[in-house]
């Protein structure tokens, strides 16, 4: 095991891969000699030239659109959208051809794709560099959308999307990068993409959770320990497909659900696990599953306080956590 | 503007006819010349069934190519068809059917059958794709398919498999910015793609002056820095000409080219259309003057090529065809809702 930063994890999981697999290319705006915006990329045109490290003008839906072509004949792409604030004009490429690619041919073309994606708040990106997406992408069938959050996870979870059939949205919380650490195993260590995993086992309620929004939760959960409220924390780290069976399984334990994500809670991913709580586990419920989003305003504000204000924390999950043990 | 104003039209990035280049391939055997004779002719009979099969309560809906075969057989014919991609559109008939796909699965398509190749009767007819001919598999919006044009291209350079990859779309896509992303990457990397506009003048009733300001799509090139060409799409040998020079070009490593080919529409835009809404009598009976099938016909009959008893066996061949895949494809079975849920995600790990 190495102690790791949650950037080098990925970075790990990409270099691997590419001396792996020759058919894997990356590419994206900033991906080969900057490395990167946020470095996840350094070093790779050095490894491994600029055949595979491209960089793409700055056109999202040009990158995702390419990287199918490329997947159709004979690569493996791994696609950076800078920031998943910029992937909407790629949003057509993604909904309607990279999605659909297997279905609409019946299984005659694939799309083993992988579109790597820094995605949240927290570092003052403000409106346009610290939104929450996957609530947009979760909704597709064929796509699977994968949010890690220990170091492990990032480059096991990568190295499956990277080696499997189909087109995966993976989304990297970019405060995590350099905040987060973890131990990583040594060796071809591969996290298969589905399995939610419990990080905390408890018996008064199941705090549900992924990305930065888990980190947070973890804390909550020491917060409400020292008050003897003993809180399970469930990491969702896949959204689609969605574990629904370890979530039933922890509700059943707790009989208490709290969903928590940073996105804004209207029509947000919560409301996909509080419906399946509350559809397939109402029997084992004392109270309402409850949700825990981000405000309902169009995006993060910048200035410290008023990104204070939207950020979900340890505090406020905590607080969601005592009334709904109250109940 | 329609395609009998049409000249070649060359934009100053174009390579001259006669270069060494151009000189190897002047004109296409007399055999080559028939056998693209029975594809435009094919290609419209196999038309001509579905609109019949859609009137007669068969088939939900048709999206044609009547008009545009001269383009489709000039431009498909001078690819390698084994090696070689094809990125069509929804207007494809002709195309497809030079690139290997035989009539019945055409008209399986058009039925949407278990047994349709391109998709097992999930998509709407005219939705191409057949992994084993190089067709990628269509979807309905427009422009899309040309980044993935790139894609392909960008990956048989990586690969070094020399395959070319042309892409088919009508002038409607120019407007969707994936046009203008997917030029902008190909004449970036020198990628081995012919884009070829069938420009018919109507994105279905938006007229070509509504669409955009300049006389010909070919211009667009320029600031792509690729060469860009306009085409009469009724001269079946001169399309044929200028994609075989694209073709060369882009096999050579010289990068893509814009080739527009001006073509009649000699249907509404679908089987949901009436196009006398809005186009005149006299440009409609002006279109079915530039019936690239009639053009091509008198053409070999000028020549000498087209005999009488010639003319009669590739006519005969063609109906016999035609009847014969109907039959194929009424036959087969419809799709059983059970599969429906299938392929979603691919069923094996080692699925690619």
């Amino acid at each position: 095991m190495a102690d790791k930063r949650f950037l080098d994890a990925i970075h790990d999981a990409l270099h691997e891969e590419m001396a792996r697999d020759a058919s894997v290319v990356v590419l994206g705006e900033d991906v080969a000699w900057k490395g990167g915006v946020f470095g996840v990329t350094d070093g790779l045109v050095q490894a491994f030239g600029e055949d595979r490290v491209i960089d793409t003008p700055l056109a999202e839906s040009c990158i995702i659109g390419v990287a199918l072509g490329m997947s159709v004949n004979g690569l493996r792409p791994v696609a950076e959208i800078q920031f998943a604030d910029f992937i909407h004009p790629a949003f057509d490429q993604i909904l309607s051809e990279v999605a659909r690619l297997r279905y609409r041919s019946r299984n005659d073309f694939g799309c083993p794709m992988v579109i790597r994606t820094p995605y949240g708040g927290g570092v003052h990106g403000a409106l346009y560099h610290s939104q929450s997406i996957e609530a947009f992408y979760a909704h597709i069938p064929g796509l699977k959308v994968v949010v890690p959050y220990t170091p492990a996870d990032a480059r096991g979870l990568l190295k499956a999307a990277i080696r499997g059939p189909d087109p995966v949205l993976f989304l990297e919380h970019k405060k995590m990068y350099r905040s987060v650490r973890g131990e990583v195993p040594e060796g071809d260590v591969t996290v298969p993409i589905g399995p939610a995993e419990v990080r905390r086992t408890g018996r008064d309620l199941s705090i549900f959770a992924y990305g930065l929004m888990l980190h947070e939760s973890l804390r909550a959960a020491d917060l409400l320990d020292r008050e003897g409220i003993d809180a399970e924390v469930v990491d969702v780290r896949t959204l689609r497909p969605l574990d629904t069976t370890t979530i039933l399984e922890s509700v059943a334990r707790t009989s208490r659900a709290l969903i928590v994500h940073e996105d804004n809670r209207f029509g947000g991913f919560g409301a996909e696990i509080t419906a399946t709580i509350a559809e397939e586990g109402f029997r084992f419920l004392d109270a309402p599953p409850t949700r825990l989003g981000g405000p309902e305003v169009p995006a993060v504000p910048f200035s410290q306080p008023l990104e204070d204000w939207f950020m979900v924390s340890a505090d406020k999950i905590a607080a969601a956590a005592r009334a709904l043990v109250a109940y | 503007m329609s395609a009998k104003d049409t000249k070649t039209i060359k934009s100053p990035l174009a390579p001259e006819h006669g270069d060494a280049a151009g000189a190897q391939m002047a004109e296409p055997a007399t055999a080559e010349m028939l056998d693209m004779y029975y594809y435009a002719c094919l290609a419209r009979a196999v038309d001509e069934r579905m609109w019949a099969l859609q009137r007669s309560g068969k088939a939900a809906f048709v999206i044609s190519g009547q008009g545009h075969e001269g383009a489709q057989v000039g431009t498909a014919y001078a690819l390698d068809r084994e090696q070689d991609w094809l990125v069509p559109f929804y207007r494809s008939v002709a195309s497809v059917l030079v690139k290997g796909m035989p009539p019945a699965e055409l008209f399986l398509i058009q039925l949407g059958k278990d047994t349709d190749p391109s998709s097992g009767g999930r998509q709407m007819p005219g939705h191409y794709g057949h992994s084993r001919h190089k067709v990628l598999s269509t979807s309905s919006p427009v422009a899309t398919q040309l980044l993935h044009a790139d894609g392909i291209a960008l990956a048989a350079k990586l690969r070094r498999t020399g395959e070319v990859c042309l892409a088919a779309l009508g002038e409607g896509a120019t407007s969707e910015g994936d046009f203008h992303e997917a030029l902008n990457f190909a004449s970036i990397h020198r990628l081995a793609v012919v884009f070829v506009v069938e420009n018919n003048g109507y994105a279905i009733s938006v007229p070509q002056r509504k669409q955009m300001a300049v006389d010909n799509v070919s211009a667009r090139a320029a600031g792509y820095a690729m060469p860009g060409v306009t085409v009469n799409g009724s001269d079946v040998l001169e399309v044929y000409r200028a994609a075989r020079e694209a073709v060369a070009r882009a096999r050579s490593g010289d990068g893509p080219t814009l080739l527009e080919v001006k073509v009649p529409r000699l249907t509404a835009h679908s089987s949901d259309d009436r196009q006398e809404k809005y186009r005149s009598a006299e440009d409609l009976a002006h279109a079915r003057t530039q019936d690239p099938v009639h053009v091509f016909t008198r053409e070999l009959r000028a020549r000498g090529l087209l005999t009488p008893s010639r003319e009669q066996e590739i006519r005969a061949r063609i109906a016999r065809e035609v009847d014969e895949g109907t039959e194929i494809a009424e036959a087969a079975p419809l799709p059983d809702p059970a599969t429906a849920t299938r392929y979603v995600y691919a069923e094996s790990p080692d699925a690619t």
